[in-house]
């Protein structure tokens, strides 16, 4: 980390920032999808052939059992981390990254579960394209997610500093958890919609 | 943060106090505040001459829509055949002209610029929190200018739906040129931008909150950061808005989804895309496009405010009132969004509540207006260049100020609506308070920036010859705005009630070219002061604010030893008793016996018997604890 030059204070007050600056970031992130949604209820109120007129796959359900198994995952290695127990840590922080991508691809599945259905991106009932947005932004979240996974993975394999390690994990686990939220939030909105 | 550890001890850190710097560390991927706070400068200030070359441009076809200028040919080349401009890049003139002044000179020029040098220096901090997050905010606003000015190489032009990009033109790439690829790169380079801003404006508001020194309560902020961190705030709440704006319009573009799209025939053709409403792109526009103008004008106002009260030699009138018309602006400009559309076929009822909330600005802003003013009154005033500038900037944020409550009002807008009155109105407001506003700020905080001082004649000769100008090119456009003359119209002569107004076209157009031409003076002052200008004292302004009491010459994390404590508010000027009329934050009151007052202490009765004690010691009249 870029903290060479300063002294014990000045470095816990910089990573109290910089912490404070994830949760900024996702202040910003969850402002994104709010706008997204403002923009459905809008849509989807201008005319009653709009809305998402389809039940929604079970494929979500399935995704976000898994998106909750990871968020528990990745807390068993943020408390393997805490215990110093570097071998642990890496073993869940590999399961998370798994469980990861097995959320993509249930997401993915879903997609073409809708386009069975006949439910395109393309359409022109967007309130159905809505749901492609929503789902698809989540998931170009969730490839920073793992980027952040991934980069966690590798400090505890070289191995950096303790310090440096735990400070990490911490940020990863605030955000994963965050991604975690944010889907539920989307599922649930959608849910209501439907 | 019970969790977090410590992992370097102090004596760790001793044994690599240096970084190894190279030329690319230093100067291009800086990590320092203080760097890419010029980098955001300069780069603003490219921008800002580009953009203002691109005005001039469509100024002369407005001037003289008949009239042939082989030489436009040699530059602009099949856009200007025979030497006149055509329609379609007289729009993309237009277009990216308020692009890039809105966004690459006046939101990430001033914001980026200012709220990078001062909100360390200002608040006695290293550095930003996240200097690796400052980096790439730079670098990301950096491609953003490429890709945007690259956007004119492109066989179809650069984007010509006006700098609201509004949908059905914006979205659908056959309609006129410049919405093929041009309009795609200002999709892109808008979403470098915005990732840029929201990486910065995360930074300030973090720095703001955790990184003060101590002593420095949020109380005992100067104004600009105060100004910066409102900001700042702003920006995170309302970019990310526009990103989901520009995702779906993107989709409609560029995939076929219909989200804005709908019953439309386009050069014989029926397009496909069905149900969609432009009216939703509005919305989410106008959430993030209202407070952008905010964006645009609270940190020239904060700048200002700190020049106006030092220059003044005067405690800045109403410093409360001050934040809270900052905090009241931030507020209101979140739900004011609907007076841009107020003619989209609104709901009487939902425009009469805008109309409401916008008017209510005016409240906030007049405070600060006469503030400024009544800081000025009776003060020993130092018309210093930057002072010139800030006085400016209140005229323009006055004089632009009054007509937003007629364009506020949902009745009279339905006249005024897409004229040269608005036109007028943003450019005063916003566009000539904002770029005062920094022009200020450059003055004053040169020495700052560079160690040297910017020459004074040429600072006076730029402000009154922009000054001046900028009130004949934007004033008479009132006066078309209410004969109703629309903007953004190609050639006046196509319509007759417009032909009388080609001879104020003529004045504005010559108005433009000199203040343009006085810039020279700015640029040369600027880039030649760098290497030749007088060398700088430590505080030449005798300013109170913690960067002056940082060396002329940078060196990493700011202050040599220990970061100073903050004692006092940073308004301490011409404080009754005192032996200069400036005393700086870092001054303890123990130093200052001879002038404090009762309220300095805020209650704390062991200092107030102290300095009893010595007001009896030194027949001076004693005070109430």
């Amino acid at each position: 980390m870029d903290t060479t030059e300063y002294n014990t204070e000045e470095l816990l007050q910089s990573r109290k920032a910089k912490k404070f600056n994830l949760w900024l970031g996702m202040i910003g992130m969850f402002m994104m999808f709010a706008a997204l949604s403002s923009g459905f209820i809008v849509y989807t109120a201008s005319g009653v052939d709009k809305g998402i007129k389809t039940i929604l796959p079970v494929a979500f359900t399935y995704s976000t059992v898994v998106l909750l198994v990871s968020s528990l995952t990745l807390h068993f290695a943020y408390q393997a981390v805490k215990a110093e127990k570097f071998a642990k840590q890496r073993l869940f922080l590999l399961l998370t990254m798994v469980l990861g991508l097995v959320f993509f691809a249930i997401q993915l599945h879903a997609w073409h579960v809708f386009a069975g259905r006949g439910i395109y991106f393309v359409n022109n009932n967007a309130s159905q394209s809505f749901i492609y947005v929503f789902t698809g932004l989540h998931l170009a979240h969730i490839i920073a997610g793992l980027i952040v996974l991934v980069r966690c993975y590798l400090g505890a394999l070289k191995p950096i500093p303790f310090p440096d390690n735990q400070f990490r994990m911490n940020l990863a686990i605030i955000f994963w958890h965050f991604l975690d939220l944010l889907w539920i939030y989307i599922y649930v909105f959608l849910l209501l919609n439907q | 943060m019970s969790s977090t550890v410590i992992s370097h001890g102090a004596a760790h850190h001793d044994a690599h106090d240096h970084h190894h710097e190279t030329f690319l560390t230093k100067y291009i991927f800086s990590q320092d505040h203080k760097m890419i706070a010029k980098q955001f400068l300069i780069t603003g200030i490219v921008m800002a001459v580009f953009a203002m070359v691109l005005s001039i441009l469509f100024r002369i076809q407005l001037a003289w829509p008949e009239k042939d200028f082989p030489i436009l040919e040699v530059f602009l080349g099949k856009w200007a055949e025979g030497g006149r401009m055509k329609p379609e890049f007289f729009l993309s003139l237009v277009t990216i002209h308020g692009t890039m002044m809105v966004f690459f000179v006046l939101t990430a020029g001033l914001s980026g610029t200012f709220s990078n040098l001062l909100i360390p220096y200002q608040l006695g901090a290293r550095d930003m929190a996240s200097p690796l997050m400052n980096m790439l905010s730079y670098w990301f606003f950096f491609v953003a200018c490429v890709v945007m000015v690259a956007s004119f190489f492109v066989e179809s032009g650069p984007a010509a739906a006006g700098w609201t990009i509004y949908p059905p033109l914006s979205a659908v790439p056959t309609s006129i040129p410049g919405s093929g690829l041009g309009m795609t790169l200002w999709l892109v380079s808008m979403t470098l931008f915005i990732a840029s801003q929201v990486l910065g404006g995360v930074n300030y508001v973090s720095t703001v909150l955790n990184m003060r020194t101590k002593g420095m309560d949020l109380w005992k902020m100067p104004l600009t950061i105060w100004a910066f961190f409102l900001t700042a705030i702003v920006g995170l709440l309302s970019f990310p808005v526009l990103v989901s704006a520009v995702v779906l319009l993107f989709f409609d573009r560029s995939v076929g989804t219909s989200f804005y799209l709908s019953d439309l025939v386009v050069q014989g053709q029926i397009l496909p895309n069905e149900g969609g409403s432009p009216i939703l792109f509005q919305h989410l526009f106008w959430f993030l496009g209202h407070p952008e103008v905010y964006i645009v004008v609270m940190p020239a106002l904060g700048l200002t405010s700190e020049v106006i009260s030092t220059n003044s030699r005067k405690p800045i009138f109403g410093y409360h009132a001050m934040v809270y018309s900052l905090v009241g602006i931030t507020v209101l400009s979140f739900i004011v969004w609907g007076h841009h559309m107020f003619v989209t076929g609104m709901n009487p009822f939902l425009g009469g509540v805008f109309m409401i909330t916008t008017l209510i600005i005016a409240v906030p802003s007049a405070v600060k207006a006469f503030n400024y003013i009544a800081t000025l009154w009776r003060g020993n005033i130092r018309f210093t260049p930057a002072m010139m500038f800030a006085i400016g900037m209140v005229s323009f944020f006055v004089s632009g100020g009054l007509t937003g409550l007629y364009l506020g009002n949902a009745a009279l807008d339905i006249n005024l609506h897409d004229t040269y009155f608005v036109v007028a109105h943003f450019h005063l407001v916003m566009g000539s308070a904002s770029i005062f506003g920094m022009l200020c700020g450059v003055y004053h905080w040169y020495p700052k920036m560079f160690g040297r001082m910017m020459d004074t004649k040429l600072g006076y000769f730029h402000f009154w010859l922009t000054f001046i100008g900028a009130y004949l090119v934007f004033f008479p456009m009132h006066f078309m705005g209410i004969d109703g003359v629309p903007r953004r119209y190609y050639a006046f002569t196509a319509f007759p009630f417009m032909e009388k107004w080609v001879s104020v076209n003529m004045l504005i157009t010559w108005a433009a070219i000199i203040a343009g031409l006085a810039q020279v003076a700015f640029l040369w002052n600027f880039f030649s002061s760098i290497w030749r200008g007088k060398k700088a004292t430590q505080n030449p302004w005798n300013a109170n604010t913690l960067e002056w009491t940082t060396p002329v010459e940078h060196i990493h994390g700011n202050w040599p030893g220990e970061i100073p404590t903050v004692h006092r508010w940073p308004y301490d000027y011409s404080k009754p008793g005192h032996d200069t009329d400036f005393i700086p934050q870092d001054v303890p009151f123990s130093e200052t016996m001879s002038s404090n007052l009762p309220h300095d202490f805020e209650g704390n009765e062991e200092a107030v018997r102290i300095q009893n004690e010595w007001n009896r010691a030194n027949n001076r009249e004693i005070i109430e604890g």
